[in-house]
């Protein structure tokens, strides 16, 4: 399925949508089936080798989760290596949140109106990775605000009125990267700090300079992109002297409700956000125009520049078409209204007169608000079955892979020094404390975006617990009885194979049980570098404020983490050599 | 008692650990048949020389002879293959069932009959195959899984058994019960045998001969009846008073 479709009734969509929808799922669908027996046959292998085999049982598992895993190899990789130039199809992204999925999905549709074909990469990870992807060529165009660009990419100090703005970061992204932004939109979308009317009315707030005498009584509840860059709060602290009681970091799907409930009286938003009306928010003024402007605009990558005009052409149709009001109630249709993103987006085609017909009669009714829970993902069971299949390739390829290498390394690491053990083992311990959207930053200008990179994180994060318990099992194996092995003529590769390994056998499991639990909890995170699986529906639903979307990620994946112990569960107990007690 | 062969012998065997000496010019011979106990404290460096015969610790200096080949010549593992060993604690497989671990050394050597000397090897320690061979050894007692121990040593027939402190971690009957067993087999198959102790008694009990290690020194080598009559040395005599063998 197409990244969006998820707000679209599969049964509704255009003709050339759905065939489009179809061939982007065949992969998933190829993975899925063939992982399915592929998994049943493990399985097979587990209770075959708690039956007769003996100390074989570990590797029984593990050549087991390989056959399983083999054939699913050949179908991950096609679903990110590009098809040849003429045939690829413009990537379209967005960031992760409502207004940024609006603006790309009519970028979509502006293209798709002209033949052009389109595939959808929306929600990634947040400005760094869509800009990075943007530059290495692996998305095509996404929309951007001329502040963002100046401040948290070219890291300029907020300056000048909005022509201005527009033509430096125009002039310098093209010089730098080859990256160019078409004519703006027509409407700026600046940060708006909002408080409810009730404390505005108590402490007399109009502007942001009323908000700084106040703060010292106020909490406000900031997202932490705001709280980090330059032209957020540490920038508007210095301009207006602001120090709030306490700062929380509140993520943009729950910020609002935490203000109109009074958890929090400060927030930032966004000027075009369709939630300001609902909540019956006061927007403060910025009387000391601290806030760059931020118009939103296509920003598009070198290739389709050079290579697509026509797509060009299609994407400057919007320029200048959309007006504050329009984006704020376009917004509401979403975020307030909870109408499928695709729809709101066509309906707004239609009334700007770029696109001929809108309507697409019982489109609304797509996923219906009062449908109850159950209804709901059963009307989605198809692509949730599609993201499930997928988390579990992503958590099961890249688990394997961390078994070829970790198991390998930890055995022989216990004929090295301790220390030096220790050393290695601690690095690969390093790589789990740095944050899961600052590697899979690092590694787009390496990897692109996809499923490739979302692989090498999760296989680096699997390393440690597999290295340490395969070292610690191994190196703390029944001293008296390696000892005594030895001493009666058992070979330094007879000890190990015979003796250590079995014994380090349940020590192993439990960490390749420990590391694919971590697993499907991070492959959820995958969805911020366009790899799919079940963190798609989080993040648009944290993106649209939909809580059922939410959930019907986040429940399948705490079931997958359930299932996934289990089975591991009934591995490791497989692998416990028989006349060893559990309590070993 | 063919007391002329030398089955096991140390000539000037030193072993540093870092600063600390284990064995400080050691020299010993075992003849083939006999049966010596090296009794010390701890740190006398008698486990030190008993590994030095079956190469489990590589020695500095000096020579050990093994049947009369230089064992530092001898692939480890082969001549750990033929020389039998009993550690204290059984050091049995604990994945293994009591049969599997009986028939170890056979199996290594690639014998075609491992497992019935496995079994024949149990039956003389008084745990017959079929009634304890399918057990594992967390099932066993601490004294059947040194009766295991002890058959595992046998099951290759070899002609030397080492045993270090092998009933060091039994209560007093078993022990007792153990030795005999030991006592008999010993005498029965006319095995060279050195085994570890601390206990004086259990030296006396069981050994042709008795070498008092101290601070990786010989302090007297001497049957016990000779041990008890004629103490080479001040400490020597000490450690029999201790020992209540002698009076003070």
């Amino acid at each position: 399925m197409t990244r969006s479709a998820w707000r679209m009734n599969p049964r509704q969509q255009l003709p050339e949508v759905r065939l489009r929808g179809l061939a982007a799922a065949t992969p998933l669908r190829q993975d899925g089936g063939r992982c399915c027996p592929g998994l049943r046959y493990s399985m097979g292998m587990v209770m075959k080798s708690r039956l007769g085999v003996r100390e074989g049982g570990l590797w029984a598992v593990v050549a087991a989760i390989s056959i399983a895993c083999l054939p699913c190899l050949p179908a991950a990789v096609p679903a990110q290596t590009a098809p040849p130039a003429a045939a690829r199809p413009v990537v379209v992204a967005s960031k992760p949140f409502g207004e940024s999925y609006l603006l790309a999905e009519m970028f979509a549709q502006v293209m798709e109106a002209r033949g052009i074909g389109v595939q959808r990469r929306f929600g990634l990870g947040a400005t760094e990775i869509a800009f990075g992807a943007l530059r290495t060529g692996a998305i095509d165009v996404y929309p951007e605000y001329t502040g963002t660009g100046l401040t948290a990419i070219l890291h300029q100090q907020p300056q000048g009125d909005a022509r201005a703005v527009f033509g430096r970061v125009s002039r310098d992204f093209e010089a730098r990267w080859g990256v160019h932004w078409l004519p703006p939109l027509g409407f700026e979308n600046t940060y708006a700090i909002a408080v409810r009317r009730e404390t505005a009315r108590r402490y007399g707030l109009r502007t942001l300079s009323d908000l700084a005498r106040a703060a010292p009584q106020l909490t406000a509840g900031f997202t932490p992109d705001f709280i980090g860059r330059p032209d957020g709060l540490p920038g508007l602290a210095k301009a207006y002297g602001l120090k709030p009681r306490a700062v929380r970091s509140l993520v943009q799907a729950v910020k609002y409700r935490a203000l109109a409930e009074g958890a929090v009286d400060v927030v930032d938003g966004y000027s075009t956000d369709g939630l300001l009306a609902k909540y019956d928010l006061v927007v403060l003024e910025d009387d000391r125009a601290f806030f760059p402007p931020y118009e939103a605009a296509a920003m598009v990558g070198p290739r389709l520049w050079r290579d697509s005009p026509a797509a060009i052409a299609a994407l400057s149709r919007l320029s200048g078409r959309l007006d504050v009001a329009k984006m704020r109630e376009l917004n509401r249709r979403v975020e307030v209204d909870g109408r499928p993103v695709a729809v709101v987006a066509r309906e707004a085609l239609a009334e700007m007169g770029i696109l001929a017909s809108a309507r697409v009669v019982g489109v609304d009714n797509a996923y219906p608000h009062d449908q109850s829970f159950a209804e709901f993902m059963w009307a989605r069971r198809g692509e949730l079955l599609a993201d499930t299949l997928r988390h579990l390739l992503l958590v099961l390829v890249s688990l394997l892979a961390a078994v070829a290498v970790a198991v390998p390394i930890g055995v022989m690491l216990e004929r090295a020094r301790p220390s030096a053990a220790e050393g290695a083992i601690r690095g690969a311990g390093v790589l789990q404390t740095i944050p899961s959207i600052a590697l899979l930053a690092f590694m787009i200008p390496l990897l692109g975006i996809g499923i490739v990179p979302a692989l090498v994180a999760l296989w680096l994060y699997s390393l440690y617990p597999i290295l340490r318990n395969t070292y610690s099992g191994v190196r703390d194996a029944d001293a008296s009885a390696t000892e005594a092995a030895r001493a009666l003529g058992m070979s330094p590769r007879q000890v190990l194979r015979h003796v250590r390994l079995p014994l380090a056998a349940p020590s192993i499991m439990a960490g390749i049980r420990t590391a694919a639990v971590i697993d499907v909890g991070t492959a959820t995170l995958a969805a911020f570098i366009g790899a799919g699986g079940l963190g798609d529906p989080i993040v648009a639903g944290l993106a649209l404020t939909d809580s059922r979307m939410i959930l019907s990620g986040a429940i399948p994946a705490a079931l997958l983490a359930l299932l996934v112990d289990a089975a591991l569960g009934v591995a490791e107990r497989a692998v416990r050599p028989r006349g060893v007690t559990a309590g070993r | 008692m063919t007391a002329d062969r030398v089955a096991l012998s140390a000539d000037g065997v030193s072993k540093r650990y870092g600063g600390s000496v284990a064995l400080d010019s050691v020299s010993l011979e075992v003849a083939a048949g006999e049966c010596v106990a090296l009794v010390g404290e701890s740190g006398s460096g008698k486990t030190t020389l008993l590994r030095c015969f079956n190469r489990m610790t590589e020695w500095d200096s000096g020579t050990v002879r093994v049947d009369g080949e230089d064992a530092a010549a001898l692939d480890p593992v082969e001549l750990r293959r033929r020389v039998g060993y009993v550690p204290q604690e059984g050091g049995l497989l604990p994945h293994w069932t009591v049969l599997r671990n009986a028939a170890l050394v056979p199996w290594l050597r690639g014998d075609a009959g491992a497992e019935a000397a496995a079994a024949g090897a149990l039956a003389r320690v008084g745990l017959p195959a079929a009634q304890y061979g399918g057990r594992w050894p967390r099932e066993l007692s601490g004294g059947q899984r040194q009766r295991v121990a002890i058959a595992r040593s046998l099951a290759a027939s070899p002609t030397i058994m080492l045993l270090d402190e092998p009933f060091g971690a039994l209560d007093a009957i078993t022990r007792a019960e153990l030795q005999t067993v030991f006592d008999e087999l010993r005498r029965a198959t006319g095995i060279t045998a050195v085994f570890v102790t601390h206990d004086l008694h259990e030296a006396a009990l069981l050994a042709d001969r008795v070498a008092v290690l101290r601070r990786g020194r010989i302090e007297q080598v001497a049957p016990p009846a000779e041990l008890v009559a004629h103490p080479a040395t001040d400490y020597v005599r000490d450690l029999l008073a201790r020992a209540r063998m002698v009076g003070a």
